[in-house]
């Protein structure tokens, strides 16, 4: 029997701090939906979207009242549109993006991510053509996510790819520019992509998945702080606490996994384990690191921190799942952590921390907003930069950058909801650009030679 | 299959006797009671029965929820599995 006080405690971490599954996220395979003509597949698109996951938020809904548990978001992945549309004689992808769009629509998710392309060893005719439709594509639909794997620990780095998203990106953020650049906000460029993240804008449904699969993504940031709150033993006692809080919050997000998977009858396939910030107060990976005993995100210490913390919730909450996969681990993005927009604001975590800080934790450098006057080189670099300590590391790295059009240093970008608000870092101006000029592959590094 | 309710607020007369009412009309069977009350505040957590309902879980939710809102008091009804998954291995 369940004591008094374990019931309480359970209802204390929903009700006060936070405690949420963050994403339960249908996976949709499009394989099936190839055409030659563009209108015949975005109809197959629509159609096989709508018919899987038309119960997916009333189901989430469902749950979330009979256990008791918030489930934040109820989302869609889908096969990387870059292989699906690849079938149809069209030079613009934009309508598949837009087909996207009309079945998130109808199917009342928030966010459908897949508009994507795996370019880590070249680009098909097919990569390049939704890489050069992605500005239009994502100023033109609201809720779709795009994401663009540049380079893997196996095949190296695509530098033409790193070289077309500087340019992506610059464009993307000018034709949003009324809405503070906020296409941007929509786009990852990863180094090996995980295929079965559940989490946006990042998310999109492998090649090696099945027909359809539901994956969870728990969370919980503000659950460990106040764990921590309580612990005032050395940095063993701290790992320690944080892998028990770490195994009930993923005990949680199996269970709603296996719940989901029941009742829309869809195979489950992982739970991630990642501590995902808000801007909520209460919510923030910032304040674990410095409830650790650190004055401010940023300060030095702050790596070895972090570091600590991804490891413990991955040890916590491994034998809290019978699957583990996407990202699992703690998630870093600025402009989505109160404790972090504020180290940034005071000049204390800088764009170098945080690229530093990538290399312990899951994802890269995330909804960072700098200067609109970056130029296409200067991103490209950045991109390069972080996606090197990815593929050297044997590691999900990531990039999620806003040049936010009009704005410099010092200013706001206001995204509103999840995404938060993003105060502009400063940039080098040095210029990297006969660098990525050059552009070709850099070469897979030894780790890769692992047989 | 069971799940808990638990209230809280602060304590006045019939509290028990509405919530267990309620369970009957919605034919919940009470199955163990742990209630103490800390100065003023009042705290229950009532395990019930839901196999025999005579409604849909989730009605039940919302009647429960309601009940409490009436009175002043917070009252969760949730699945007992989610409290096993948490704490027990």
């Amino acid at each position: 029997m369940i004591t008094s006080s374990e019931i309480l405690e359970t209802l204390h971490m929903i009700e006060n701090e936070h405690l949420d599954v963050r994403t339960v996220t249908m996976g949709i395979s499009l394989f099936d939906c190839c055409d030659p003509d563009p209108k015949v597949a975005c109809r197959k698109i629509v159609d096989k979207i709508c018919s899987k996951a038309e119960h997916l938020v009333s189901t989430g809904e469902q749950i979330e009242k009979e256990f008791g548990i918030p489930i934040i978001n109820k989302r869609i992945s889908v096969t990387p549109m870059a292989m699906i549309a690849a079938a149809s004689k069209t030079e613009d992808y934009t309508c598949f993006a837009k087909a996207m769009q009309e079945a998130a629509d109808r199917c009342g998710v928030n966010f459908i991510g897949g508009f994507s392309a795996l370019v880590h060893k070249g680009f098909t005719d097919s990569d390049r053509k939704l890489i050069r439709s992605l500005p239009q594509a994502l100023t033109e639909t609201q809720n779709v996510c795009s994401s663009i794997n540049v380079a893997s620990t196996k095949a190296g780095i695509n530098m033409d790819a790193v070289g077309m998203m500087g340019h992506t990106i610059k464009d993307l953020a000018y034709l949003t520019r009324d809405q503070g650049s906020i296409g941007c906000a929509k786009l990852v460029v990863f180094a090996n992509v995980p295929e079965d993240n559940p989490f946006m804008a990042g998310a999109f449904h492998g090649v090696g998945e099945g027909e359809c699969v539901i994956n969870v993504g728990v969370s919980g940031p503000g659950v460990v702080k106040t764990a921590l709150e309580k612990c005032d033993g050395d940095l063993s006692d701290v790992a320690e606490t944080i892998k028990k809080t770490a195994f009930k919050i993923t005990r949680m997000g199996q269970l709603v996994a296996s719940e989901a998977s029941r009742r829309l009858n869809v195979p489950f396939g992982i739970v991630d384990l990642s501590l995902a910030p808000t801007p909520a107060i209460g919510d923030s990976v910032a304040h674990i690191l410095e409830e650790m005993g650190l004055e401010q995100c940023g300060a030095h210490g702050t790596t070895a921190a972090l570091a600590l913390l991804n490891d413990a919730v991955k040890k916590g909450g491994v034998m809290a799942s019978s699957h583990v996969g996407g990202l699992s681990g703690a998630f870093i993005p600025v402009s989505e952590d109160a404790g972090m927009i504020r180290a940034a604001e005071n000049g204390v975590l800088t764009l170098d921390k945080l690229e530093a800080m990538t290399a312990v934790c899951s994802v890269g450098l995330d909804m960072i907003a700098v200067p609109g006057d970056t130029s296409a080189d200067i991103l490209s670099a950045i991109i390069a930069d972080e996606i090197s300590i990815g593929v050297v590391n044997t590691k999900t790295t990531a990039v999620r950058i806003i040049p936010a059009y009009g704005k410099s240093v010092g200013d706001h970008v206001e995204f509103g909801g999840l995404l938060g608000t993003a105060p502009v870092m400063p940039v080098r101006n040095v210029s990297p650009a006969a660098f990525i000029a050059r552009g070709g592959r850099i070469p897979a590094p030894m780790q890769s030679l692992k047989n | 299959m069971r799940a808990i309710i638990t209230v809280t607020g602060k304590d006045a007369v019939g509290i028990i006797a509405q919530v267990s009412a309620s369970c009957t009309e919605a034919n919940a069977n009470i199955e163990d009671i742990t209630q103490k009350v800390f100065d003023d505040l009042f705290v229950m957590v009532m395990l019930v029965s839901i196999d025999g309902l005579s409604m849909k879980f989730t009605e039940f939710v919302d009647r429960m929820t309601e009940l409490g809102k009436i009175n002043g008091l917070a009252i969760h009804t949730v699945h007992e599995e989610i409290f096993n998954a948490m704490h027990r291995i």
